[in-house]
């Protein structure tokens, strides 16, 4: 199997400048691959796929029978990013994340953004995620979102784009490690001969991001990873996540707001807890404040949270930032904030709750994307080019009915990489999940989840939609143009004090 | 270690524990009903008995017969202490922390599980009981294997061994008491055959029946109780199982054996020396059902200590609603 006959057709190819003509980073592995024997790749292919069962590495069906776990589709072709690209990358990510955070803060302190017009309140007054008990809320280290995922996209124009903010709990980390892991075993000799960054220490990362938040005057803080329990979708992220930073992962029963702080139940008696990273929605984190019948939460825990004696990652409220409606302001959010121009920009979005956008979206609803604000996981979108008359008409009515409901995107024709597909390399469309986190200063994974739709065309990555992942590869590059580099990076420790 | 999770792994091991006790003694019965052909529905009813069900069988079965206790006690999944849920029961507390322990324990346990409700089919019915009891046997005796040779002798081990040897003195006092007092007043059968396959038949059920000759040689009612109560290394006798919980308990609070620091260690060690300068005549003399029911009581006891002592939370915090599982040990 080699790449003697693969195609990139008229889509960008991540991996190919065109037929026969490999781009530079991709130069290495390309010509591994080609030297393999027959049916060698299927085999490593095979050998993969064993070796991410033998771990578990798995995730939970919502529907179907108590707790069914199944492996995450991996193909063993990764996408590579030149050390040049990823640059871009990273302070376009350093910027979005250092902008949203202060725009987080400023909607739930003095609202100046609004107030200077920059964003209509409607806006804001109507986002489903705005938590209005999170008001005047003043986090540790003024640090709302610790963990984010951001998704990219490239379009046919070679441009990366941000096609979504996930600041609430992003997921999905844990196949990162886990996939490079597999990956090299797999292809030893390419990581030999390449420079591909790093991963492995993203869990220490979390955790030192995790420990900044501690209270003061705590010495060696206690952190827990807080998860909904063994039948949520995640939960092997969860505990995965909780063993390699090397702390306990706890159920909101195993926590008791108390005596003005948290405490977790021990064979021991109780131990105090100071920074929970939760993997429980905001809904869920505390009956007495958010959702009533909550089951999975710890009664008082915000009361303790704002008296400042745990922190919580990320701050409840943050998930207003990944409204569908707010995203299509970010580029004026970063210019009124940093008062720079955003480096990675957004897909052009329609407003539907603008009545000239509503319009022009009726009107185009064939070729557009459209998505609900607050959905995720590809639920709750209509792809135009590849639906139904009757599907378009059916989204229609719900936009007239609840146009602040929905934007509408064109329709990207995202970037390929090739993937094995019954014993030949195809082109499949591709997305990118980077990982960023903001503890003492701003730090992006050199890497991510790159999410694969293995349908042939589709355009849907996510694993509840017939989605597969890759190892993302992002190179060193030259040491000498590293250490040339402009210093960015020291701009973007905000000036915030909780 | 939370208590949650020491709790979970706790009850994981005791519900593997019970359900190989469980296929060990229906499994007895059935062969026993292989030497007395024609013999009535009576030998059933004791099964039941033993897992102290007593009320539950009757309101939904009414008589005891071979095959009514047979389906209570494998596949009826409303029956919390059938071997199926008590599979199904370990399953899901080892699901729950399974970053704790061993991947080996979750794949063998998740496989033992897969096996039974593979044997269970779509109308739970027993087609082949013989073979169904031994591989619940081997599946736990296994897990028993893999849990010593593959997690660290941690709290969490320890807590692993203390719910398996609980279950286990548990579950041979029982057998001992209903045995005893069903056998005993047959006065006519004393030294006879029937006797002596039935004696043999007690000492099946708790895999006890080479281990006894190789002690005592022949068939005596006397030593059989005194093998399965006092022995010191017989694993099955409640004496040992009793001991090997004590050193777990001590192990998990790092009390020096020979003192104690709240009611568990103290229980327990009361328990042991108790067990450790008994005379079997004595016990006899004083009746065994009396003295095997008031030692279920403080075993019984053992376990709410253990529950209140390591798994509710302790210290001056606002009680919440009780984690406590629905079945746990009962009192008689």
């Amino acid at each position: 199997m080699t790449f003697a006959h693969y195609d990139p057709e008229e889509f960008f190819d991540e991996m190919f400048a065109r037929a026969g003509a490999p781009r530079l980073a991709a130069h290495a592995l390309t010509q591994v691959i080609d030297a393999l024997p027959p049916g060698e790749i299927e085999r490593r292919q095979r050998s993969a796929e064993r070796a991410l069962l033998a771990m578990g590495i798995t995730f939970n069906v919502y529907g179907e029978d108590e707790g069914t776990e199944r492996i995450f589709p991996f193909d063993l072709i990764p996408r590579i990013v030149a050390a040049a690209e990823w640059r871009t990358i990273e302070r376009g990510l350093k910027q979005r994340i250092h902008a949203l955070n202060l725009f987080i803060n400023d909607i739930y302190h003095d609202r100046r953004i609004l107030k200077d017009g920059v964003i209509p309140a409607y806006v804001l007054e109507t986002a489903k995620s705005l938590r209005a008990p999170c008001a005047g809320l003043n986090p540790p280290r003024g640090i709302w979102c610790h963990v984010t995922g951001t998704d990219l996209v490239r379009h046919s124009d070679g441009q990366v784009y941000v096609l979504e903010d996930n600041l609430r709990c992003p997921s999905g980390v844990s196949y990162v490690l886990q996939n490079r892991n597999v990956m090299k075993r797999t292809f030893p000799q390419v990581f030999a001969a390449s420079r591909i960054r790093p991963v492995d220490d993203y869990p220490s990362h979390l955790r030192a991001t995790l420990e900044h938040l501690a209270p003061d005057g705590v010495e060696s803080p206690r952190v827990v990873v807080l998860t909904p329990g063994p039948y949520n979708s995640a939960y092997f992220e969860h505990s995965f996540l909780a063993l390699q930073m090397g702390v306990e992962l706890v159920e909101g029963r195993d926590l008791v707001a108390s005596d003005g702080f948290v405490w977790m139940r021990t064979t021991k008696g109780f131990e105090r807890v100071d920074v929970i990273y939760r993997r429980v929605d905001d809904d869920f984190l505390d009956p007495t404040v958010f959702r009533a019948d909550s089951m999975l939460g710890v009664p008082g825990l915000m009361e303790v949270y704002i008296a400042g004696r745990v922190a919580l990652a990320n701050a409840p409220g943050t998930g207003v930032a990944d409204d569908k409606v707010i995203y299509a302001y970010v580029p004026k959010i970063v210019k009124y904030y940093l008062n720079e121009d955003i480096i990675l920009p957004n897909v052009p979005t329609y407003i539907c709750a603008e009545d000239r956008d509503r319009k022009y979206v009726l009107e185009n609803i064939a070729s557009l994307v459209v998505k609900a604000a607050n959905e995720s996981g590809g639920y709750g979108m209509l792809v135009g080019p590849h639906s139904s008359k009757s599907e378009q008409a059916a989204f229609a009515a719900k936009i007239e009915e609840n146009p602040r409901n929905y934007i509408a995107q064109p329709t990207l024709s995202l970037s390929r990489v090739p993937t094995i597909v019954d014993g030949s390399f195809e082109g499949r469309h591709v997305d990118l999940r980077p990982y960023i986190l903001y503890g003492k200063d701003i730090f992006v994974l050199p890497g991510g989840l790159t999410r694969v739709a293995l349908k042939k065309g589709s355009l849907v990555v996510n694993s509840s939609q017939g989605g597969g992942s890759k190892d993302t590869w992002v190179l060193a590059g030259d040491p000498r143009v590293e250490t040339d580099r402009p210093e960015v990076d020291a701009v973007m420790t905000p000036a915030l004090r909780g | 270690m939370l208590s949650r999770v020491a709790d979970s792994i706790y009850w994981m091991s005791r519900y593997i524990e019970r359900a190989e006790n469980v296929a060990r003694f229906v499994d007895v019965n059935l062969n026993l009903m292989l030497d007395f052909p024609g013999s009535s529905d009576q030998q059933w009813q004791p099964l039941v008995d033993i897992t102290g069900d007593t009320e539950q069988f009757a309101e939904r079965y009414g008589e005891a017969c071979q095959t009514s206790v047979i389906q209570f006690l494998t596949f009826d999944t409303k029956n919390p202490n059938s071997i199926l849920s008590c599979v199904r029961a370990a399953r899901e507390s080892a699901r729950s922390v399974r970053e704790i322990i061993s991947s080996a324990m979750w794949e063998h346990l998740n496989g033992s599980y897969l096996m039974l409700t593979a044997a269970a089919g779509d109308d739970g019915e027993v087609s082949d009981p013989h073979e169904l009891f031994a591989s619940v046997k081997t599946a736990s005796q296994a897990f028993t294997g893999i849990t010593d040779t593959t997690m660290t002798h941690n709290e969490g081990w320890h807590f692993c061994r203390l719910g398996r040897q609980l279950e286990r003195a548990d579950k041979t006092s029982r057998i001992l008491d209903v045995k005893y007092f069903l056998l005993l007043p047959k006065v006519d059968d004393v030294g006879t055959t029937v006797d002596d396959v039935q004696w043999a038949a007690v000492l099946r059920s708790a895999s006890a029946f080479e281990m006894y000759h190789k002690r005592h040689g022949r068939i005596s009612p006397t030593r059989i109780v005194e093998f399965l109560l006092l022995d010191h290394d017989f694993p099955r006798a409640i004496h040992h199982s009793l001991k090997a919980a004590r050193e777990s308990v001590h192990a998990i609070t790092e009390t020096p054996t020979a003192m104690f620091r709240g009611p568990v260690e103290q229980l327990l060690g009361l328990l042991c020396s108790e067990l450790a300068y008994a005379q079997v005549d004595e016990i006899i003399a004083g009746g065994l059902h009396e003295y095997l029911d008031a030692l279920q009581t403080k075993m019984n006891q053992v376990g709410t200590h253990i529950y209140d002592t390591f798994f509710s939370g302790r210290g001056a915090v606002p009680k919440r609603q009780s984690q406590r599982r629905g079945d746990v040990v009962r009192t008689r």
